[in-house]
């Protein structure tokens, strides 16, 4: 394989349309929204692209360049989607480039989110593939007068029973004008080359070598930058602002007023706006709505002792059960507000002219987003283009808008191309933060079983578990009853990856070790036991898969040496389903100077058929590192509506020297795939926690864990 | 406002910016060079990592006046043909996810192999703990050095 130098040029392609019969394809090159294309490709550009359908098109010497519909955040989706289309056209990899799409109608949840750009998109990038397959066969058949059924397809080219070949890119143009097939068959699996063969990531060489691709990196012609000052607290407006020492930094060019309580500091190079809008001196007033993580702690544990209207779930007779139980247990954990830190910061570019506005930048949302800017600058949606560039991060952050929204407005009120953008402590201190919650979970054991199960979710600005009363222990616990509680705030919250699960987990699977210890049951024969039950419990409305969740049990038992992991070696055990995946994860703790330090963490995950294994691995090695940082270190506290955290110099995030090393294995599965870029995080910290307790004897309900403070 | 000028990847450069402007911002914003990324502003991440005479450093916390007529490489720099042996490594180790903070990573990772070319793993383990990757691509950063290393 060669690396083509050709291909790295910015491509203005004479695009040839399709004769009329082919798919409608609104192929957008988009200038400058695009990464540059780079990949390790045999062909050069051709001179004539033929537009087969929505996602791809094929260049007369046979490259095909495939669409990636999502928004790429760092889950190799950009890479993975187009594997799926690439499979099913069977054409070589090496043959295909890739390319962002734009956000057109087109395209099905154009979303980078929950887990389920494969999962969804699986059905849709297959067609795409497989009904270019057939179109191109069909152009075969009638060079040759031969039907479909007397030819096959291998690494782009359509082959008939004499042996002769005629190549995809001989046939595109032709291709174009066939007839789209309704109905298509998809490779059986035991066929796959590409699928389940691992591929490097696409844009390898823009990251190793530094090329332009992410938000923050857009230079336009005319361009200015922006960063704006906000509310130093939550609930709180402006009253007044004094622009004159900002407008002495050398490089501002103007300040503005946007969004009610913002104000805009825009210079010709970050650093100016970011020394201007340092310079601005404003007054704001906060009044009664200052809140305070106290007050919050106080809420959240008087919310515990309450019942919801109607629970969640409400099987049996919780209260019967627990009333003439043998043994109970009651455990409360609580989480904090959690900022998400992409290391990127949030930024957005906005070129609004008249009716128009140009925008883009880093962003989960691209649909939704478009329509929020609309609506904030008072234009016609139509009117909005958004571009999506590769993403520094996105954990959930880039889900909202705001950031967008905000390019916009100044761009609109200063009539100049913005670029918006955030300082870390701009990003730590304007979030949508995970809500901090509390969990109380009582149980009841009766004959050594348990049968009575109570969770009591305490939140802030809505409930996480309304929207999963039907994960486990559902089904295998025969009085449940869910209740939730929640009350509203006006710090701003919103999903952080894994978001109803990010913490449950870790309280759920502490609790059900705790459960095991007073049992007397080995963690992993307790979950087997809890699973078959569900298993031979056709329980209607369970959503996860009690066989799924031996599998991986099973699995993570056998690849940690569970019970023979040594001397010194204490290890922890959970299991969790999150995002459509089931996990096993356990965790390898020794104690070092007397405290407990992560060595290893072992992994078995069943997403279905494994689309690009050396990336699905990275995605769950980088969610249990993740997960084991917010559990450990990660913490946010207000007083008086003020965060009280705003760099890195005083937020921690996890670093190498305390990263453990990561065993991950598949279950082997010729199923539908789902997602991997959440489900490996929600069952780390519980792994860790319960790992700890068995090397230290203590019991971790809080986080972060704290654990000098904890063992004293 | 003041000139300044300095070696950037073997070009002579010269800028006119205020004496405090850091590093970082000269590269991005004056000069054009976006592969230095801005994480923090406060030398916490690494991600801006470049390297100033030879030395791994911090360009977010580097004003323009310290750096005033000196040798600075950056990502783009590294190697003419983006083939250093850590950009190898990167590649075959399939390294980054969503790949910001990898050019800082490979930076810092350049130096520490230039002063130390067989470092241990409890070496490049406190090397690197200076730059953060909010992805925990961890395990492979580091099985990418050690492999460089060889």
């Amino acid at each position: 394989m060669t690396h083509n130098n050709d291909i790295k040029r910015r491509s203005f392609l004479k695009l040839t349309a399709a004769a009329s019969g082919g798919l409608v394809l609104g192929f957008n090159l988009m200038a400058g929204c695009n990464a540059p294309v780079e990949k390790i490709v045999q062909k050069a550009l051709p001179e004539n692209w033929f537009n087969i359908n929505t996602f791809l098109k094929i260049g007369e010497n046979g490259l095909v360049s495939i669409f990636s519909p999502n928004p790429e955040i760092g889950q190799n989706i950009k890479t993975s989607m187009p594997m799926i289309v690439a499979e099913e056209l069977d054409t070589a990899w090496e043959d295909v480039i890739v390319e962002q799409a734009p956000l057109t109608a087109d395209f099905d949840r154009q979303v980078a989110g929950g887990s389920q750009s494969i999962r969804h998109g699986w059905d849709s990038l297959r067609q795409a593939g497989a009904s270019a397959r057939n179109m191109l066969m069909k152009a075969a058949g009638k060079q040759w007068n031969l039907p479909i059924e007397k030819l096959k397809t291998e690494a782009g080219f359509v082959i008939n029973e004499k042996g002769e070949k005629l190549s995809y890119g001989e046939l595109a143009e032709a291709a174009g004008g066939v007839s789209v097939p309704e109905k298509v068959e998809f490779k059986d699996p035991e066929n796959y080359k590409i699928i389940g063969h691992s591929k490097p990531n696409v844009d390898m060489n823009v990251i190793v070598e530094g090329k332009s691709s992410y938000g923050l990196d857009t230079k336009r012609e005319g361009m200015v930058y922006a960063v704006a000052v906000r509310a130093p607290a939550f609930g709180m407006t402006l009253t007044s602002y004094d622009d004159s020492k900002a407008k002495t930094v050398a490089g501002v060019i103007d300040v503005v007023k946007f969004d009610e309580h913002k104000v805009a500091v825009v210079a010709n190079s970050t650093w100016a706006a970011m020394k201007g809008a340092k310079a601005i001196n404003a007054e704001w007033k906060g009044g009664s709505g200052l809140e305070d993580s106290k007050d919050h702690e106080r809420k959240l544990l008087d919310l515990l002792n309450k019942r919801s209207k109607e629970p969640a779930r409400n099987d049996g007779n919780f209260d019967k059960a627990f009333a003439s139980a043998d043994q109970t247990l009651e455990r409360t954990y609580s989480a904090p507000f959690l900022p998400h830190n992409c290391l990127e910061p949030m930024n957005f570019f906005a070129d609004v002219k008249g009716d128009r506005a140009e925008c883009h930048g880093p962003i989960q949302t691209p649909q939704w987003t478009q329509s929020r800017i609309a609506d904030k600058i008072g234009i016609p949606k139509e009117n909005v283009s958004i571009g999506m560039t590769r993403m520094g991060g996105g954990f959930g952050r880039r889900l909202y808008g705001d950031f967008a929204e905000e390019a916009a407005q100044i761009s609109q009120k200063v009539e100049k191309p913005v670029q918006l953008v955030f300082s870390r402590e701009d990003d730590m201190t304007a979030g949508t933060y995970r809500p901090a919650s509390k969990y109380k979970m009582k149980a009841g054991i009766k004959d050594g079983k348990i049968v009575a199960y109570h969770l009591t979710e305490a939140c802030i600005n809505g409930n996480m578990y309304g929207l999963i009363p039907n994960f486990f222990p559902a089904g295998a616990i025969p009085n449940l009853r869910i209740d939730l509680n929640n009350f509203e705030s006006n710090i701003t919250t919103g999903a952080w990856r894994a978001p109803y699960t990010n913490f449950l987990a870790f309280a759920e699977q502490s609790f059900f070790d705790e459960l095991g210890e007073m049992l007397g049951k080995d963690p992993v024969d307790l979950r087997l036991e809890l699973f078959e039950i569900a298993k031979n419990n056709p329980e209607e409305g369970r959503e996860y898969s009690p066989e799924r969740s031996i599998a991986v049990t099973k699995l993570v038992a056998e690849k940690s040496n569970w019970g023979k992991a040594g001397d010194g070696v204490y290890q922890g055990l959970s299991v969790y389903y999150s995002h459509n995946t089931h996990v096993a994860e356990v965790a390898d703790v020794v104690l070092v100077d007397g405290l407990p330090v992560v060595k290893k963490v072992t992994c078995a995950v069943h997403c279905g058929i494994v689309v690009n294994p050396l990336a699905a691995q990275n995605q769950v090695e980088g969610g249990i590192i993740d997960g084991i940082g917010h559990a450990m270190y990660g913490d946010l506290t207000f007083e008086n509506g003020v965060p009280s955290v705003k760099n890195f110099d005083n937020y921690k995030l996890i670093r190498m020297n305390q990263a453990p090393e990561v065993d991950v294995h598949f279950v082997k599965s010729a199923e539908s795939p789902t997602g991997l870029g959440e489900p490996s995080l929600p069952p780390a910290g519980g792994a860790v926690a319960n790992a700890i307790f068995k090397a230290t004897g203590v019991r971790l309900y809080k986080q972060p864990f704290r654990l000098e403070e904890e063992l004293g | 406002m003041a000139n300044f000028s300095l070696k950037v990847n073997g070009e002579q450069r010269t800028v006119d910016v205020d004496p405090d402007t850091p590093l970082l911002w000269v590269l991005r914003d004056s000069i054009g060079l976006v592969g230095t990324k801005y994480g923090c502003g406060i030398g916490q991440c690494g991600a801006c990592t470049v390297h100033v005479n030879g030395t791994a450093l911090k360009s977010c916390s580097m004003t323009i006046d310290a750096a005033d007529g000196k040798d600075i490489t950056t990502i783009e720099g590294l190697d003419p043909n983006g083939q250093h042996p850590l950009q190898k490594s990167w590649r075959e180790n399939d390294v980054p996810q969503c790949g910001y903070c990898q050019a800082g990573q490979i930076m810092k990772a350049a130096a520490l192999l230039k002063e130390n070319p067989s470092p241990s793993e409890a070496e490049v383990e406190a090397s690197m703990s200076s730059n953060i990757c909010r992805c925990g691509t961890y395990v492979r950063i580091k099985k990418a050095i050690l492999d460089a290393a060889k």
